[in-house]
């Protein structure tokens, strides 16, 4: 029997949510860091392309709070929680946060993907979500999506191959 | 980005004919290197959301290959020479008489000349871009990649993102015959950069 799956797509500074039947995906992530959170008992799962490390140095205008490490991963567990996810089950795992492009000097733009890495870790720290898998780093592009039913990462790359976390 | 979006039409205009010196000189120096006319299509500038524009290339998957240019100076921004794998392989084959074996993996000897190609032609895209502004305008060493287009240009976005979900994006296609895309130079100005822009060329820069 195959099962409907459907797709859900994340975009860049984006985030979502979804249930048991689906496969919530995100593409081409460089720098970006895809964080997800899945919830085992209840099949649910929730994914953020992060691109920014920090809301701190957001600038004009309103907040997109899926675009930065500190506010789109409490974001992401409150939306998890709303669908009536139980917190203490969560785990996070996470891909992304290469660095494309290898310059001299130590410019800081050019550290953004360990930096975004950095960020989001801290945030899952001080909301006590366990990283269990992680593949960042790098300097490949990666395309990630993860399976709300069993909470597996698949993760593909032009350069690297295909990986499951 | 209000800025943006309350751009009225004429100063898109000046931002075309900006994408214009830039790409027009960086055609004439393909033109040279093939020996062969390089056509162009008329720049198009255009407000896009993150999403928008790695689907210009195909969406954010799509392998291809790009030179990287990070501007500084007066205008800083970010300058990227885009090529499909079979530009990119035809581009090598004319230009270096490289001969290309079958598999997609390119030697060091392919993948520097593939570079040092970007280098001349973004080059003369800024360097005419400066001397028409009057600013200075510096690349820094450019960077190869291949990988998947969203994940190549999210890097060029890092300076919008601190502002908005939009970039102004200065578009320009070559062509060579009918419709045969050999690549496309986007140049992403750094959000505060506009004004010295309009400045520099004499437009006054009000939010009108």
């Amino acid at each position: 029997m195959i099962e409907e799956q459907s797709i859900i797509k994340v975009g860049m500074a984006d985030l979502n949510v979804g249930s048991e039947h689906s496969m919530i995906r995100t593409t081409g992530l460089g720098s970006c860091v895809g964080l997800t959170l899945f919830d085992p008992g209840k099949k649910l799962a929730g994914m953020a392309h992060v691109m920014l490390p920090s809301s701190e140095i957001a600038r004009d205008g309103q907040l997109n709070i899926a675009k930065f490490a500190d506010t789109a991963v409490p974001e992401l567990l409150t939306r998890l929680l709303a669908l009536g996810a139980v917190r203490s089950r969560i785990v996070a795992k996470m891909a992304g946060g290469s660095q494309m492009f290898a310059f001299a000097g130590g410019n800081d733009t050019m550290r953004i993907g360990p930096r975004n890495v950095e960020s989001c870790k801290l945030a899952l720290e001080s909301l006590n979500i366990p990283l269990i898998a992680e593949d960042t780093g790098g300097n490949y592009g990666r395309t990630i999506e993860i399976a709300c039913a069993s909470g597996i990462l698949f993760i593909r790359s032009v350069q690297k191959g295909n990986k499951e976390l | 980005m209000e800025l943006f979006k309350n751009f009225k039409d004429f100063k898109m205009d000046v931002l075309k004919e900006v994408g214009n010196i830039g790409a027009g000189n960086a055609a004439t120096a393909l033109s040279q290197l093939l020996n062969k006319p390089i056509d162009m299509a008329v720049p198009k500038v255009q407000l896009l959301s993150f999403e928008e524009i790695t689907e210009k290339v195909g969406g954010a998957e799509e392998f291809v290959y790009a030179v990287f240019l990070r501007v500084e100076g007066e205008a800083p921004g970010n300058l990227f020479f885009i090529l499909t794998p079979e530009a990119a392989m035809s581009l090598l084959g004319r230009v270096a008489g490289i001969e290309l074996s079958g598999n997609s993996e390119l030697s060091e000897m392919e993948l520097s000349a593939l570079s040092e190609i970007g280098n001349i032609l973004a080059g003369s895209y800024l360097s005419s871009l400066a001397d028409f502004t009057s600013l200075s305008m510096y690349p820094t060493v450019p960077a190869l990649a291949m990988d998947m287009a969203g994940a190549i240009l999210s890097y060029g976005l890092l300076q919008f993102g601190q502002m908005g979900d939009d970039a102004l994006l200065i578009d320009t296609t070559f062509m060579e015959g009918k419709n045969e895309i050999e690549g496309q130079f986007f140049l992403i100005p750094d959000p505060e950069s506009f004004p010295k822009i309009f400045q520099s060329l004499g437009v006054p820069f009000e939010n009108d």
